[in-house]
């Protein structure tokens, strides 16, 4: 499969979830989980740019898609507006849901780039927040719309190698 | 509508722009998160790491017969299978909990609730630990189980825990607080009396990342590195070293970053303790991280009060005296977390803000065969019960009289020459100034309106309700000769060194949960130092680096912490007047100070700042007698008093009349925590807690079928609100700063779960009124709510 740009290929037991592949084979824990039973929406990523639960994908079925996680969402020490946003709009609080959140948010802008209140609480209506009560959400979300380009600033305090997972690995 | 900014700046932070101190700057914390470079639990890897799974009892009450482990033995990846049978031998069996009683880390006599832990597999991966639960054969003996409350005193009721020497029955406790003949009097003279049955339905806390640890037993040293889900590490450590003899200079806690709180993550779960044993048996360490099935059946619930309520009054409208006996559901184990002297928590403060004449109140706490705990949610120590006893009597009332909620709350405040204010159970509010933040939420409602709107509405056979609540929470535990757990005074620490150029690091024994801790303690460093909050470092969450401290529950971080943190600044404040004065060769008496700097008064363009005051404390300078070579400090504070933050809320509902649906159509929360650190920060802890208040009146509630099932173990039964339950939260505040707190901070991360249940209750009571409704419980499903617009109303089961 193709993982925030790069070509990522794993032998797996058929019955490993995508959501385990991505943590424990490939190391990127930015994806987070909450329920591995598709009720909570923390697994969220983006699967050929659509928002899916990668607890209810087996690792197998991705074979030959394009997954983007949360570490792909920054270019390089830029980040992303809806990064931007959520941190602007105080969206996130643990943090456990961001990932997800924003990636929907993403997802959203990309099809919808003005997204009223209404549309937004229903894109992120299948993913639950516990902390923030989501009206930060929507507004980091709306922020994000209105900031397209971000701002210049934006890196959010970058570290060096920050950069989208990318690599070539054959098993 | 008025509307009052969260983002007016704080006349204390100077540029508004970029406060040095208090004001609304982003979260430090954000960057990392924001990346997905939190470093939670689930995340660490360690060298060799085994994985561990929890072997659990599919039934509420029986005897345990026999464990078959072999084939799970057998299986190629299985490392270890450890039992009851096995922690009996290194006398481990059961711990101590946080309320003077014991609980089971594994079975070894009886299976007391559904979900407790009966066997635990270590093996090489997640999934093969899981896939050997399967593999291991245990035979019961079924026993009849206590599931109801009301029923765990009755004659001939099962025994649960007849592992306590000489335990005839059910009962835990008794307490109580007031005066009773007092109150009984006024009662039997009063106008009015009106009662009430509460059902305070059992919650649970579900925060989004559930409960895990990774343990790290190093056998040649006897180090054990425990990396957990907690909100209280030092007193884990403390708890450890009591319950495995491990030395606790050889116990590190770790809480990483934690996906969410809210009390689920206070207590010791035998998960934790199972990792431990299993990574001293294995010489490995052990990662274990519950399911959310376990999460939400076998950790800490909240609430479970059933309560009688009686509330006195003149026939206008003088509230004299209130009263309530409390039927306490405590679980299998008495695992909550209550301070010491108070099995009840702060229940006792179900006076709320309201001047009386007398209060009693009693509780009894009972086991039933039902998951232990009632830690928290949220509940500041059992005020979310007191704060929803109150502010549904009190709307019971209004009804009776016929006067406006509103009114009657208004006519009945203790006024603001009152405070400090004694009330009648035993607390002394700090400080309040009711009227103005309940007029607040009324001018921003558009009270008068919203009854003009719904008065048409009714005409209309349309259902709408405006559901009122002002409460007063009790947080910051807290003094610590009235308050302690397991003989641990409350009370916190706070560390703070400035470096040789100017940077500081503020070590802190609070932990956060996603509250913000590393942007709000910068930011009280900031306001007494004036270092901008950029350069403080806050260091938490692991007890090699942090001083001792009791941990976050309760809002007790700014309470306590905060005063330990503000405390600690001027402690070196105090030292960098020495460290200037001999630098300016002056006397220190001859300073005075600015934020940042000392200067020579008469003389500003003569001082030193903090920046080139540190440089001077690490220099070849001569320093005073007694000032030692740093610009660092720690201080142990220990408040005087709790902090009483308090607000005002009201909330509109909309029901459907054929459904029985609730939408909550308009919330309006005013919140007075008194001063203000971060106005960004405050405003999504009242979010979050509107939102769980949301999701308690409406949706969540644990449940049990009457063998003792929990019938609530998945997020499809167990219900929490997503973005389409809830409103644009509206947020407004007023400032009453706690006079004996340091920076006057009282506390806010609990105050909207509190404040918002009894809110959306009486809205919802109030939209029923039509079909004759005066009180129903929650949760407020669509299902209930019809019942009870048919007149059937019910408690919850
Ligand atoms: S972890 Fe995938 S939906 Fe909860
Ligand atoms: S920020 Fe904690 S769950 Fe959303």
């Amino acid at each position: 499969m193709r993982m925030n740009g790069g070509e990522v290929t794993r032998d797996v037991e058929p019955r490993v979830l995508l959501v385990h592949y991505i943590r424990d084979v490939l190391g990127l824990t930015g994806t987070h989980w909450g329920c591995d039973t598709s009720n909570c929406g923390t697994c969220v990523v983006l699967m050929d740019g659509e928002p899916v639960k990668s607890c209810t994908v087996l690792a197998a079925m991705a074979a030959g898609h394009d997954i983007r996680t949360v570490e792909g969402l920054a270019n390089g020490a830029t980040l992303d507006p809806v990064q931007q946003g959520f941190m602007e709009e105080h969206g996130l609080q643990c943090g456990f849901c961001t990932p997800g959140m924003m990636l929907t948010a993403r997802a959203l802008l990309d099809r919808n780039p003005d997204p009223d209140d209404a549309e937004i609480r229903q894109a992120i209506s299948g993913q639950i927040c516990r902390c923030t009560g989501y009206a930060t959400i929507v507004r980091s979300v709306k922020w994000a719309a209105k900031n397209p380009l971000g701002t210049d600033s934006g890196t959010g305090a970058a570290e060096p190698g920050d950069t989208p997972a990318t690599e070539d690995v054959k098993a | 509508m008025t509307t009052v900014s969260e983002h007016a700046p704080n006349p204390a932070a100077g540029d508004p722009s970029r406060p040095i101190g208090f004001g609304r700057i982003q979260r430090k914390e954000d960057p990392r998160f924001v990346r997905g470079r939190g470093n939670y639990v689930d995340d660490i890897v360690l060298p060799g790491m085994l994985h561990g799974a929890i072997l659990r009892a599919p039934v509420a009450h029986a005897r345990l017969l026999s464990i078959d482990a072999s084939e799970a033995l057998a299986h190629p990846k299985v490392v270890a299978v450890i039992t009851g049978k096995d922690l009996e031998a290194l006398n481990l069996a059961w711990a101590p909990t946080l309320s003077a009683d014991v609980q089971a880390v594994l079975v070894t006599d009886k299976v007391r609730f559904q979900g407790q832990e009966v066997a635990f597999v270590v093996a090489e991966d997640r999934y093969a630990a899981r896939d050997a639960l399967e593999l291991i054969n245990v035979d019961y003996e079924f026993l009849p189980p206590v599931i109801d409350a009301r029923k765990a005193l009755d004659d001939g009721a099962p025994v649960i825990r007849d592992d306590l020497p000489g335990r005839t029955d059910n009962h835990i406790f008794d307490w109580e607080a007031g005066d009773a003949a007092e109150t009984d009097a006024i009662f039997a003279s009063a106008d009015v009396v009106v009662a009430q049955e509460l059902v305070y339905p059992r919650v649970h806390p579900a925060p989004m990342e559930t409960c895990g640890a990774v343990a790290d037993y190093d056998t040649v040293d006897g180090r054990l590195t425990l990396y957990e889900t907690t909100q209280a590490p030092h007193a884990h450590r403390t708890l450890y070293a009591m319950v495995a003899g491990i030395p606790e200079h050889k116990i590190r806690v770790v809480s990483p970053d934690i996906g969410g709180g809210f009390g689920n993550k206070v207590g010791i779960y035998p998960g934790y303790i199972l990792a431990v044993v299993g990574s001293i048996v294995t010489g490995k360490p052990v990662k274990w991280v519950e399911d959310r099935s376990e999460n939400l059946m076998s950790t800490s619930f909240a609430r479970d009060y059933i309560m009688q309520g009686e509330i006195a009054a003149t026939k206008e409208g003088r509230i004299l005296a209130l009263r309530t006996n409390v039927l306490a559901d405590h679980g299998a184990f008495n695992a909550t977390a209550q301070p010491t002297k108070n099995p009840a928590g702060f229940f006792h403060i179900f006076t709320g803000s309201y001047d009386l004449a007398a209060a009693h109140c009693k509780v009894t706490g009972v086991y039933t065969n039902k998951a232990p705990g009632g830690v928290a949610y949220a509940c500041s120590f059992r005020v979310t019960e007191a704060v929803y006893l109150v502010e549904r009597m009190v709307d019971i009332l209004a009804r009776k009289l016929e006067m406006d909620p509103a009114e009657l709350r208004l006519k009945n405040f203790i006024k603001p020459e009152q405070f400090p204010y004694a009330n009648k159970t035993g607390w002394v509010y700090d400080s309040g100034n009711y009227e103005p933040a309940m007029r607040l939420s009324m001018e921003m409602a558009g009270y008068d309106e919203l009854r003009r709107e719904q008065k048409e509405k009714r005409e209309r056979g349309e259902l709408m309700g405006i559901g009122i609540s002002f409460f007063t929470e009790t947080v910051g535990a807290g003094p610590r000769k009235h308050f302690d757990i397991v003989g641990l005074g409350m009370a916190d620490g706070a560390e703070l060194r400035i470096h040789p150029t100017g940077k500081a690091v503020v070590r802190i024994s609070v932990q956060s949960q996603g509250q913000g801790h590393e942007t709000t303690f910068a930011q009280i460093v900031a306001e007494e130092l004036g270092i901008p909050p950029e350069d403080i470092d806050v260091v938490h969450g692991d007890t090699d680096q942090t001083p001792f401290g009791l941990g976050t529950y309760g809002s007790r971080s700014t309470p306590v912490s905060g005063g330990a943190v503000a405390m600690v600044s001027r402690k070196v404040r105090d030292k960098a007047r020495f460290i200037a004065a001999a630098m300016l060769e002056t006397r220190a008496e001859d300073l005075e100070w600015e934020k940042g700097r000392w200067f020579v008064k008469g003389d500003p363009s003569a001082g030193k700042t903090i920046s080139e005051i540190a440089l001077g404390a690490h220099g070849t300078l001569t320093l005073p007698d007694g000032v030692d070579g740093n610009l660092d400090a720690e201080v142990t504070y220990d408040p005087p008093n709790l902090t009483f933050p308090f607000g005002a809320y009201i909330c509109v509902v909309d029901i459907d009349p054929g459904t029985g649906h609730v939408k909550v159509r308009r919330f309006i929360a005013v919140d007075d925590c008194g001063t203000r650190i971060n106005p960004m920060i405050i405003e999504g802890q009242v979010h979050g807690g509107l939102t769980d208040g949301v999701g308690m009146a409406l949706m969540e509630m644990i449940s049990f079928d009457e063998d003792g099932n929990c019938l609530s173990g998945s997020f499809m039964d167990y219900l929490i609100p997503t973005a389409m339950e809830v409103p644009d939260w509206e947020t407004g505040f007023t400032v009453t700063p706690s006079p004996h707190h340091p920076i006057g901070a009282k506390g806010i991360g609990e105050s909207a779960t509190v404040g918002s249940p009894p809110a959306v209750v009486n809205a919802i009571v109030d939209a029923l009124a039509p079909y004759g409704v005066t009180h129903m419980d929650m949760p407020c499903t669509p299902a209930r709510v019809w019942e009870a617009m048919q007149g059937r109303t019910r408690p919850p089961v």
